[in-house]
């Protein structure tokens, strides 16, 4: 028997603003893939979206380059907004 | 000037109502059940199992209702558990074996297509307890319709074999379709009181759906042939036997068990 592809799903939760990643599954086509997201990952209420894509469009990044990419950042703290004051009136930030 | 007070009185056919609804949604439920661990991919095990839990949970609330209408006041564990075969009153589409997987979404297409129908005349029944376990029903059977439809189209417009195993499940279970709309006395006092609606009615809407579908699929309609009936009335094929002690017998050797 061929495989089924795999699908990466993506459920945006109830209060939730973004679409977020919740794990992969095989289907045959896209429609067949939001309707077993729904069995395998949205079973309990978890979502009100559904987001589907087969996991071959995906590209990656690569776990090696993780230092090229990312390492620059991390002595660059001028780049978060930590050198404000919050008023004390602020609240809810 | 006061209304006089209605006793409620035994009900038997709004009982027998109940049960019947009762009992489709239970064989069913346990027959997809029977999928569990063994479905063709992981997913597709979950579908049908959750789609058996709906239809278990269904069950559960015509069995309530069913209990409440009871000259014998039995329980809705005691009405799924201690009642033998001949007592069940399922139609007999739902206890059909699951044979293959084709079998499997004939049987659930032909009885989703069906269960959607009535269910969506059940939400404006004149029973105010009929009414409010359809709403409930409705939208996972909306699903389930989505669900097995989709799989008779894929299967019947797929390969050369899936093509000829579902068309042969289509033309294997047609005897038993003619029973859905086949009234009794007791779909006849439901249609009479507005409990029900008129089956002969929702037939035709039925046979107009499953046929545009099997269009869309490439499948043939089967010719009219003999149409099997009983299970309603308690008379049912030997597979019955097997599921009912399979489902019953945990309950039957510990009667006292609790959660």
């Amino acid at each position: 028997m061929t495989e089924w592809p795999l699908w990466e799903i993506f459920i945006r939760s109830q209060n939730g603003l973004a679409h977020k990643h919740v794990g992969s599954l095989h289907a045959a086509d896209p429609k067949m893939a939001i309707e077993n997201a729904r069995d395998v990952y949205a079973r309990r209420n978890e979502g009100i979206s559904i987001w589907v894509v087969r996991s071959a469009d995906l590209y990656a990044s690569d776990p090696e380059d993780k230092g090229t990419l990312f390492d620059p950042a991390k002595n660059k703290v001028y780049r978060h907004p930590t050198f404000y004051h919050v008023p004390p009136e602020t609240k809810h930030l | 000037m006061s209304e006089p007070i209605a006793v409620p009185q035994p009900d038997q056919s709004r009982f027998d109502f109940a049960l019947r609804l009762a009992d489709n949604c239970l064989v069913l439920g346990q027959r997809l059940a029977e999928w569990c661990g063994r479905g063709p991919e992981l997913e597709e095990d979950m579908a049908l199992t959750n789609i058996a839990l709906d239809l278990i949970g269904q069950a559960q609330l015509w069995f309530e209702y069913a209990s409440e209408l009871d000259a014998q006041q039995r329980s809705a564990d005691a009405l799924a558990f201690f009642r033998d075969q001949n007592e069940f009153r399922n139609v007999l589409l739902v206890e059909q074996p699951n044979h293959d997987f084709g079998y499997t979404i004939t049987r659930q297409f032909y009885f989703d297509s069906f269960h959607y129908l009535l269910l969506n005349e059940l939400v404006a029944s004149t029973d105010q307890r009929v009414r409010g376990i359809s709403e409930m029903a409705f939208k996972e059977v909306a699903y389930h319709l989505r669900h097995s439809t989709a799989w008779v189209c894929r299967l019947g417009d797929g390969t050369a074999e899936s093509h000829r195993r579902i068309q042969q499940a289509i033309s294997d279970l047609w005897c038993y379709t003619g029973e859905l709309f086949a009234p009794d006395t007791v779909d006849a006092e439901m249609f009479r009181d507005r409990v029900a609606p008129d089956l002969s009615r929702l037939q035709i809407i039925w046979l107009h759906q499953v046929n545009s579908i099997f269009k869309q699929a490439t499948l043939q309609l089967p010719e009219s042939i003999w149409m099997q009936t009983g299970g309603k009335q308690g008379a049912h094929g030997e597979s019955m036997g097997y599921l009912v002690g399979e489902m019953q017998f945990l309950r039957r050797i510990y009667p006292d068990a609790q959660w």
